[in-house]
């Protein structure tokens, strides 16, 4: 019998924060002071975006209309008020790599968002000291048309590098995406992780004092991840820069933050050590996701239905000896092109390990008429390990639109081992995710 | 220890002398923005920059042929096609500004909502767009006085700058507010180039004031009639500078855009959450 010893990433070294002492002495460099942010949500009646609509609309359903305003008037189905962040208080000192964690509608993108201006707070005050470049998506600005070079240009203005920064780390730059070859070619002929390279290097040389980050390393395959991991090390250990990281990836978090941010419902709910914060989330019981306010509506799309099934019926706990379906239904309200829709499947640490669009397999679909869908995917039986996994819908035009970005539609669900495997125990406590699903065949040979 | 804080942030307020400072501290971004959209718009056509010349050349010759040699308009002692081009070549540079500033926002929503920067930065930059095509298109202008043998006075060609700046008022201003009003509800882009259609026949592009005959005062109203005839006056010589009809269109334009700021920057903060 052989035992394979499974194989973990080693834990990169943590020193780069744990030199930094957290003491009084140490400037302060985001003051955040009662921040909150309200959002109006408008139910149904929202739907009608257009002027046009909203006339043709009135016209065509009179009775609806006036009922619909009466509704409005009585206060019954008027726009709700959502404070997506309530009283937000917190003191970054200079050198500091801080995580943010917390479920999806906490209010983590909104309060990065608030730091980089490009939403106002509706209460309160922040203070902050030195230049704050946010990446928040990396690649923000590329133009398909332009080459590689000229979106290093204009993405590092976009990002707030002046010209003669951008000359200076041209070289830089163009070397640590790896795309020599191909910087004078259109980004619109690049594959999808050159873009993303190009990106994220002109990114990891903006050489800001404070470096927002939201959830980049989703991008990019496993070797340019840990080049990105290490960068972001280097700059803190070397230039003691400020971080503020958001992320669904426990891993990443622990291996670069040294305090984190438990964000709960728009509160911080918890702050300190990583590891002892990375517990309490992780322990907050069966991530019990909150309902989704469906239909919702972004821009042109509106996402009717979400909903995991196994033998006919709803359900978030399956059974891995029988298949289960994940149905989307959604409506689009004007042709849209390069559309994709599909789930993300990640684990319960929020590291993605497998993804299906409905475009992989039918690409003509990218040019999607108005319409009513429903798109249904069944997963085999006997596929994942038992485990908790998140089962997150993507909608997005590719390059142009991710709907629904700032709440991420998402349901855990718990799998259970098919009845006829029989797990035993593992050494190191995990078993990985995906199950081969045939059995092994050994035989006794009998010596002749 | 005393901190200096290098920024604040508290709820927007609406405009104030800081956003001005603020506007000249993102520059550099302006003439990015500007070298993009220039860039991206000769790169895919085969004759590129040309396109800049074509589109008011070929509409000049269609408008002589209707309006000049079949419907007979006057045109101020000047021959037709250069009177025509001369209104053209203005109003080009008036509707394309109003109506690529009314549709920024949107055409930049990837940016918008993910990156902080003055967003009037983005209507200016289109501008700066718009003045290079119009570069281009005075060319024509040129030779076609090169052609019909006109000498401009060299107040005429002095006067051209701020000529602009009266046709860049009143097209930004107005564009600001339709911008604000294109994030909430898109109807904006598909009304906006019909309104613009009609919009040429009560400007003295294709036609001389003169011709209204005791109405002409409504066309007065318009700011880009005051641009026009002092193009005309300034370099075809006909007549000499109409000084009301100039303040007539500066504070008309000057108004427009003072509302346009100040809508522009009331909404500002709610672009990022519904664009």
């Amino acid at each position: 019998m052989t035992h394979i010893k499974e194989k973990l990433p080693p834990p990169q070294s943590r020193q780069a924060s744990e030199a930094l002492p957290v003491s009084n002495g140490i400037e302060t460099v985001i003051s955040i002071k009662n921040i909150s942010k309200k959002y109006r949500i408008a139910h149904r009646s929202a739907r009608y975006t257009a002027l046009r609509d909203n006339i043709t609309y009135a016209l065509l359903s009179p009775f609806q209309t006036i009922k619909n305003q009466m509704k409005k008037i009585l206060a019954r189905e008027t726009k709700e008020e959502f404070w997506a962040l309530k009283n937000i208080n917190l003191d970054v000192k200079k050198g500091e790599v801080i995580g943010i964690i917390g479920r999806n509608g906490a209010g983590k993108s909104t309060l990065l968002k608030i730091l980089t201006g490009i939403t106002p707070p509706t209460e309160g005050e922040i203070k902050i000291k030195g230049k704050v470049v946010s990446l928040l998506e990396v690649g923000t600005g590329f133009h398909p048309e332009l080459t590689g070079r000229e979106n290093i240009f204009l993405n590092g203005a976009i990002l707030g590098m002046t010209k003669r920064q951008i000359e200076k780390n041209f070289d830089k730059i163009v070397a640590f995406s790896g795309i020599e070859r191909f910087i004078d070619t259109p980004v619109k002929r690049y594959s999808s992780g050159m873009y993303v390279r190009l990106a994220f290097s002109v990114a990891a040389h903006l050489e800001p004092d404070i470096l927002l980050v939201d959830e980049v390393l989703a991008v990019g395959d496993a070797d340019f991840q840990k080049k990105c991991l290490g960068k972001m090390d280097e700059v803190t250990k070397t230039q003691g820069r400020t971080i503020l990281f958001v992320s669904h990836n426990m891993d990443a978090v622990s291996r670069l933050c040294k305090t984190t941010v438990l964000l709960e419902q728009g509160k911080i709910s918890a702050i300190g050590d990583t590891d002892k914060i990375i517990e309490l989330y992780l322990k907050g019981g069966p991530q019990h996701d909150t309902p989704l306010p469906l239909p919702m509506t972004d821009e042109n799309v509106t996402l009717t239905e979400f909903s995991i099934t196994q033998r006919g019926k709803q359900t978030e706990s399956i059974d891995g000896s029988d298949p289960f379906g994940i149905h989307i239904g959604f409506s689009i309200a004007r042709n849209l092109q390069s559309f994709r829709v599909g789930v993300l499947i990640k684990n319960s640490s929020g590291t993605l390990i497998s993804r299906s669009f409905v475009q992989d397999w039918e690409p003509e679909l990218e040019e999607i008429t108005a319409g009513h869908y429903n798109a249904n995917l069944l997963i085999p039986a006997r596929l994942f390990m038992a485990g908790e996994y998140l089962i997150e819908i993507k909608l997005f035009c590719f390059r142009s639109k991710d709907y629904f970005a700032d709440t991420p539609v998402q349901k855990t669900v718990t799998v259970h081992s098919p009845k006829e495997y029989h797990e035993l125990a593992s050494k190191s406590g995990t078993r990985g995710y995906f199950l081969i699903p045939t059995a092994w065949n050994m035989q006794h040979k009998k010596a002749s | 220890m005393s901190t200096v804080y290098t920024k604040i942030i508290r709820p927007k307020k609406s405009f104030s002398t800081a956003d001005l400072t603020e506007l000249w501290e993102y520059r550099e971004l302006l003439y990015f923005f500007a070298w993009r959209d220039i860039k991206v718009r000769y790169k895919q056509t085969v004759v590129g920059i040309m396109w800049a010349v074509f589109q008011p050349f070929i509409t000049m010759v269609v408008f002589t042929v209707i309006f000049g040699k079949l419907a007979h308009l006057p045109s101020e002692g000047v021959p037709y096609p250069v009177f025509v081009y001369s209104g053209l070549l203005f109003w080009q540079f008036f509707t394309s500004s109003l109506s690529e500033s009314s549709n920024t926002l949107i055409s930049n929503a990837s940016i918008v909502t993910k990156v902080y920067f003055p967003r009037l930065l983005l209507p200016l930059a289109d501008t700066v767009t718009k003045l290079v095509d119009f570069s281009f298109a005075a060319l024509i202008m040129a030779g076609l006085m090169v052609y019909y043998q006109i000498l401009p006075t060299i107040v005429g060609v002095l006067l051209v700058p701020l000529l602009l700046l009266l046709a860049f008022l009143p097209a930004v201003g107005t564009g600001l507010i339709l911008s604000s009003i294109n994030v909430r509800y898109r109807d904006v882009r598909y009304v906006l180039p019909f309104f613009l259609q009609l919009l040429i026949f009560i400007t003295p592009v294709i036609y001389p004031t003169s011709i209204a005959g005791k109405y002409a005062w409504i066309l007065y109203l318009n700011p880009m009639t005051g641009v026009i005839n002092n193009a005309r006056i300034g370099l075809l010589g006909t007549g000499s500078l109409d000084w009301t009809a100039l303040a007539t269109s500066a504070l008309i334009g000057i108004v427009l855009f003072i509302i346009g700021v100040f809508v522009f920057k009331k909404t500002e903060r709610i672009f990022a959450d519904i664009v």
